[in-house]
């Protein structure tokens, strides 16, 4: 067991208010994650306010700041982070509801309009043999809906009119693979100067996305769709 | 109640677009070049009214140019021109990175590519140096 000191943004609007951070010291293991962490923390203070659901970085809720990193806090080690002072806090560029919670609205508001089919046909396991119960596998898209990219993205953060990575990365799936969608619709939604033009690059996005979707690189993929789409128009 | 009703308090994000551009600490490669290719940039546009000001010179006659050249061979000056050389390589090498990125060449290696304009930013920076102060 390693004592490690929490510190721990808290929030709400008018009790605690203003913000500040709260400290405590805890023993943890080495099996022990950052939600493990406030798990324990809220047996004493219910007040303590996150957001979780799976507990094994499937659901993409417990998305926050972990030592000032995007990260789910149910797959944080707490030892690996290599430090005996954590600080956690919510998640950058979406406004704030209580404690580590943020509001996911903005986010929905642009991922949804894009509809993006939950399930993919391009990687189906063709080497699995499902049991007879099973029948057969299904691949689902990768994207958690969690956010972080959002959260670490230097764009989202002064214009928040920017469609951002999450929502361009959909579009681009659906762009590969439409599955019935309409593909001459969504690349227009994204072929403007808040949508795959907004992005510089930075690749934060890909830099936390706890789920290899890689949102950085789906944004390129658009840009060169588009580039080559309108180039081919010329001739 | 609406997301907009929502109010993030401070200080845990910093207020001004530029403090957020450049709020760079425990983030990756790719957010360093983008800050460091914004700096660079508004260096660029910075110096291109220094530069005006000095052709602005020629308008004054021969010896008003000739006392502006005589002014930018102190060594002070010529270590800021290495300094320009260094942020016109940087920016120009690292536009050239987010153009193939655009056309999605390299994006999976674009933390290579960014070390890969450093290092020829500081070797061509060094060359300058040695050229300008000999």
């Amino acid at each position: 067991m390693t004592e490690v000191t929490f510190k721990i943004f808290r929030y709400k609007p008018g009790v605690i208010d203003p913000p500040r951070y709260d400290t405590f010291k805890i023993e943890v293991d080495e099996q022990m994650s950052v939600l493990d962490v406030l798990e324990k923390l809220r047996i004493n203070d219910e007040t303590l306010t996150y957001r979780h659901s799976c507990h094994h970085g499937s659901c993409g809720t417990c998305g926050m700041l972990v030592n000032g990193k995007e990260v789910l806090a149910c797959v944080a080690n707490v030892l690996a982070l290599g430090t005996t002072e954590v600080t956690v806090e919510p998640l950058r560029n979406a406004p704030l509801v209580s404690d580590l919670v943020v509001s996911m609205e903005p986010f929905f508001n642009k991922y949804a309009p894009v509809e993006m089919p939950l399930i993919r046909q391009s990687e189906y396991l063709p080497e699995g043999k499902p049991s007879e119960e099973v029948g057969s596998y299904t691949r689902y898209e990768s994207c958690l809906e969690c956010g972080l990219c959002l959260s670490a993205c230097p764009v989202v953060a002064t214009d928040p009119a920017y469609l951002g990575p999450a929502a361009l990365a959909a579009a681009a799936r659906v762009v590969q693979e439409p599955r019935g969608q309409d593909v001459p619709a969504i690349l227009q939604m994204v072929d403007n100067a808040e949508g795959c033009w907004r992005c510089h690059s930075a690749m934060e996005c890909s830099e936390v996305c706890p789920n290899d979707v890689d949102p950085g690189s789906m944004i390129m993929y658009l840009r060169q769709h588009l580039i080559s789409d309108k180039l081919k128009h010329l001739f | 109640m609406l997301a907009e009703e929502y109010k993030r308090p401070e200080p845990l994000l910093p207020k001004k677009n530029w403090e957020r551009w450049f709020s760079v600490t425990k983030k990756g490669v790719g957010a360093w070049a983008f800050a460091l290719h914004r700096l660079t940039g508004i260096l660029l546009v910075l110096y291109l009214f220094l530069h005006f000001y000095v052709l602005r010179t020629l308008t004054q006659g021969a010896a008003a140019y000739d006392n502006m050249v005589q002014f930018m061979e102190s060594p002070i000056l010529i270590l800021l021109e290495v300094g320009l050389v260094a942020v016109i390589i940087y920016h120009g090498l690292n536009g050239l990175r987010l153009m193939l990125m655009a056309l999605n060449i390299g994006v999976r290696q674009h933390k290579i590519m960014f070390w890969t304009v450093i290092v020829l930013t500081v070797f061509v920076s060094l060359i300058a140096a040695i050229l300008m102060f000999h």
